[in-house]
């Protein structure tokens, strides 16, 4: 996934989208929006980043889990299978993003990039409703689809690259 | 807080039995209207799919509303062929869900009941017939006493609608809206007086195609005004040039390649400068100036002497910044937008600077070009037939009359009329308010509450126990947006088209239709030939099939697109073309403002500055809440649930703050906010100025996400500057100072 924080508003849908999309219980949420803000007045820059799980190729939550939740999908998406989950909290230790919380039901629960929908050939839902259109979502070992293309020719970067796992958003600057 | 008459209830103080009825009440809520056709759970194909458009703020975005297969509202996605959302709305679109599960809604009529022997007043829970019996006796008692036009209408939104065809049939035309006087007024007049034509809403900018957009103090992405965020998106994708200029670092002017941090209120004076030097410079189009403007010479000589130099001294602009920006619009001309803003009434001279912008864009040719503003057309709903109103001897004219452009009714007038001790020609006795929390839309919260002590009686119709219920004699629960049906909506836009919203569900708890209470109300006043049908889908239907759809085809379609008949969407090159004016021309100088003894070109008039260790109080939105109307939404108060003070660090040096402290703000009228505020320190404001965002600080415990969260600005702003051409009110003249010790203050 790579999102435009030229384009963000941060208006937060995409966090309305996936609470409602996933049944995400109140007071959690599986994506999230920050502002950075640098420079002094009035040299003042500010950032609006959609967050949400980073999907690594090196996951370490998938490396902790002790049971086998954690587990990363056929197409690169990290998910939890609720029932193997025991709730122990490794993972959410582990990981760099503090991407998961645990469900009140007593699972760990995170982005899932909306598997439910990309296997039906859908978007995620937060891509879907984001009135800026700023986030994309595709196969980026696919040279020609628009995410490919859009990492190609926009600068970019990845969130806390020193923890080394490889992540899945890129934040396009 | 009062102790007067109209002793403010907070919900909650309900009687014993009240409580125990509202439990039994609960249990009517959430049963489905329609059937499925499929037995797999968790799919879209799923759910039921039910044609709306949004409520939660005005720009009523059509949409679908998914309900499962339990009766719940699962989801709303916006319906793809919409122009106002192309398929995607904003976060209180998707969260529009949260109004209809909020548990602290208002769940059943209640009358208030007058505390004996000193007690406080407190709500019972009564039965619709008894509320609507009630309001109508009292509806009836003000006419006999003082006349139908007594009885005033304040309202918002859709609901609103209904209840003016009431108080039209029943001879009251005493009615006004925030939306005008406290909000987008001055610039429906400042463009109208120039182009001849009211902005409107959605505003017609063609920002998806410009090259330039010029912001002043508008903070769009902040307000989350669903299209122009898209196209403010798709212009940044194709490089657009923007200019934004407020004294604050708002998320569009960081997007800006140009943010002109100038000092509050002198806004007029930067617009006078950049009039100057595209006149001076001759960065104009000579002739499109000739062809389609008059009152050119006498613009000229008026910013003869206004000189981006003069302007640098008051508005902190530096004279080379001024040029570079004046020269990047006129390079853009005519795809260039000076853009109107919507929340306008800032210093009290807010037409004259709209007039201003108009006048830029006049000068750079926008009105009717591509990347400019798009000529708008909309669809005319047929008019379902009812007997003729009568005619109210004095009504919401008579009340602005002071105010020779006022084009709607003034709701500051219409409350200044309920004081007794006011000097004015007609008196206002009653009042129903719909849609509208007054005490967060409405300034000098102490003038509404004298107003509201003066009044013999107050219905208030809403779907949560908004501040403004508290204050109610009867309080009517209306069902949300997703349980009924409402008028057809008919915007302008590029492509006309039409919306339908029908319900997906029935009205949960004891709450009902604003169309069904209006109705009902007719009856009781003999009124039932205004109100001939049985459900209001029959005059959606009535109108759908003379616009040659039905309502089986808009359920089905939800959006329905006609062809422009007014012709194309831009003005061509050199085409005869006549504006609404007087001189049918573009009017640089205004004859209709020199007619009525107004300045025909603005001036810039130096408004007062804070006093030491005041600041001057902007405030403005969030993307996720609409006024205070959201902010105990369960899915968008977890967003956002309270608002913060933002404060320049040097300031926050001087006094010792800290992030996250909370203190209480102080205005130059020694008014302290109910509640303390969280300090947010940043460098995004400028030194003379603090900003929290709007429609906190909720006074009404029933709320219980959002009681005592965060302050009200509102009630800071008791400095009111009234525009004298339309009567708008001017709020951005108050300063506050902080108050850090919390304990001095006695709640």
């Amino acid at each position: 996934m790579a999102i435009d924080t030229k384009k963000c508003v941060g208006c937060s849908d995409c966090v309305v989208a996936c609470q409602t999309e996933n049944n995400v219980p109140e007071g959690f949420c599986r994506d999230w929006v920050t502002e950075s803000v640098s420079g002094t007045y009035p040299q003042v820059e500010i950032e609006l980043r959609s967050e949400r799980c980073n999907h690594c190729e090196d996951a370490p939550c998938v490396r902790c889990c002790p049971t086998g939740a954690s587990q990363i999908v056929d197409g690169g998406i990290v998910i939890v299978e609720h029932d193997e989950c025991i709730g122990c909290g490794a993972c959410i230790e582990s990981c760099p993003y503090d991407a998961r919380y645990v469900h009140p039901e007593g699972y760990v629960d995170k982005c899932t990039f909306c598997l439910h929908r990309v296997t039906e050939g859908l978007q995620p839902a937060c891509v879907s409703v984001c009135p800026t259109k700023c986030m994309y979502f595709g196969d980026i070992d696919d040279p020609n689809s628009e995410i490919s293309n859009m990492l190609k020719t926009r600068k970019q970067k990845t969130l806390a690259p020193e923890a080394g796992t490889n992540p899945h958003i890129f934040y396009l600057i | 807080m009062r102790t007067n008459r109209r002793q403010f209830i907070k919900i909650s103080a309900l009687g014993v039995g009240g409580l125990a009825a509202v439990a039994s009440t609960t249990s009517l809520g959430g049963s489905l209207l329609g059937i499925f056709d499929s037995s797999d759970p968790g799919r879209d194909i799923d759910f039921k799919r039910t044609a709306t458009y949004c409520e939660v703020c005005f720009w009523k975005c059509a949409a679908w509303i998914n309900v499962d297969k339990e009766g719940n509202i699962v989801k709303i996605i916006g319906n793809d062929d919409d122009p106002h959302c192309n398929g995607r709305l904003c976060p209180r679109g998707t969260g529009g869900v949260g109004m209809y599960n909020d548990t602290d809604r208002l769940k059943t009529p209640l009358i208030r009941v007058k505390g004996v022997n000193g007690a406080e007043d407190s709500f019972r829970e009564a039965s619709w017939k008894e509320a609507l019996d009630l309001i109508a006796s009292k509806m009836k008692d003000i006419k006999q006493k003082y006349g139908a036009e007594s009885f005033a209408l304040l309202k918002h939104g859709s609901s609103g609608s209904h209840f003016e065809h009431l108080f039209k049939a029943y001879g009251s035309d005493t009615i006004g809206e925030p939306a005008y006087a406290q909000c987008r007024g001055p610039r429906e007049q400042g463009f109208s007086s120039t182009f001849g034509s009211w902005v409107g809403s959605p505003e017609p900018t063609d920002i998806r195609d410009t090259k330039c957009l010029v912001l002043i103090g508008s903070h769009i992405g902040e307000n989350m005004h669903n299209t122009q965020v898209q196209e403010l998106a798709e212009a940044i994708d194709k490089d657009v040039t923007i200019i934004t200029v407020d004294p604050r670092l708002s998320t569009v002017a960081s997007k800006s390649q140009h943010w002109l941090a100038i000092k509050p209120s002198t806004d007029i004076a930067l617009l006078l400068a950049w009039m100057h030097v595209i006149i001076y410079d001759e960065l104009y189009d000579e002739k499109y100036i000739k062809k389609y403007t008059y009152g050119f010479d006498e613009l000229k000589e008026h910013v003869k002497n206004y000189t981006p130099e003069w302007a640098y001294g008051i508005t902190t602009i530096e004279p080379s910044v001024i040029r570079k920006t004046a020269r990047k619009m006129a390079d853009a001309a005519p795809a260039v937008i000076i853009h109107p803003g919507r929340h306008v009434t800032w210093y009290g001279d807010d037409t004259q600077r709209e007039r201003a912008m108009a006048i830029l864009n006049g000068l750079l040719g926008s009105w009717g070009k591509r990347g400019g503003f798009y000529l708008k057309e909309k669809v005319k709903i047929p008019k379902y037939p009812h007997p003729a109103y009568p005619h109210p001897k004095w009504g919401w004219e008579e009340i602005g009359e002071e105010y020779p452009l006022a084009q709607m009714g003034l709701t500051n007038e219409i409350i200044r009329a309920s004081i007794p001790e006011e000097n004015t020609k007609h008196k206002v006795k009653a009042w129903f308010v719909s849609g509208t929390n007054l005490p967060k839309s409405i300034p000098d919260t102490k003038n509404l509450e004298k107003a509201l002590d003066s009044i013999e009686f107050l219905a208030v119709c809403d779907t949560m126990p908004m501040d403004v219920t508290g204050y109610a004699d009867v309080v009517l629960p209306e069902c949300t947006y997703l349980e009924r049906y409402d008028k057809l909506r008919s915007a302008t836009n590029r492509e006309p088209s039409i919306a339908l919203r029908a319900p997906a569900i029935k009205p949960k708890y004891n709450s009902k239709p604003s169309w069904w209470m209006a109705k009902k109300l007719g009856e009781r006043l003999g009124l039932e030939a205004y109100f001939e049908y049985k459900d209001y889908s029959e005059v959606i239907d009535w109108q759908l099939r003379k616009l040659g759809s039905s309502l089986k085809e808009m359920k089905r379609l939800g959006v329905k697109k006609f062809n422009r008949t007014s012709g194309p969407l831009y003005i061509a090159n050199g085409e005869d073309y006549e504006f609404a004016t007087n001189t049918g021309k573009v009017e640089l100088y205004s004859t209709e403002l020199a007619e009525l003894g107004f300045d025909p070109m603005p001036k810039y008039t130096a408004h007062p500055e804070p006093e030491q260790n005041f600041y001057r109080l902007i405030y403005g939105r969030a993307p996720m809440h609409t006024f205070s109307r959201t902010s105990n939404n369960p899915n968008l108060s977890a967003l956002k649930d309270e608002n913060k003070v933002w404060v320049n660090p040097k300031v926050a040096k001087l006094w010792s703050l800290k992030n996250d402290q909370e203190i209480y703000l102080k205005n130059q009228d020694g008014v302290v906010t109910t509640f303390p505020i969280k300090v947010r320190i940043t460098e995004r404001i400028r030194w003379d100025s603090i900003y929290m965002v709007h429609g906190f600080g909720n006074a009404n415990k029933k709320l219980s996400r959002s009681y005592g969260k965060g302050a009200n600005d509102t009630e800071m702003i008791t400095n009111v500057m009234i525009d004298p051409i339309m009567g708008g009110t001017g709020m951005r003249g108050n300063f506050v100072t902080f108050i850090t010790d919390l304990k001095s203050i006695v709640s």
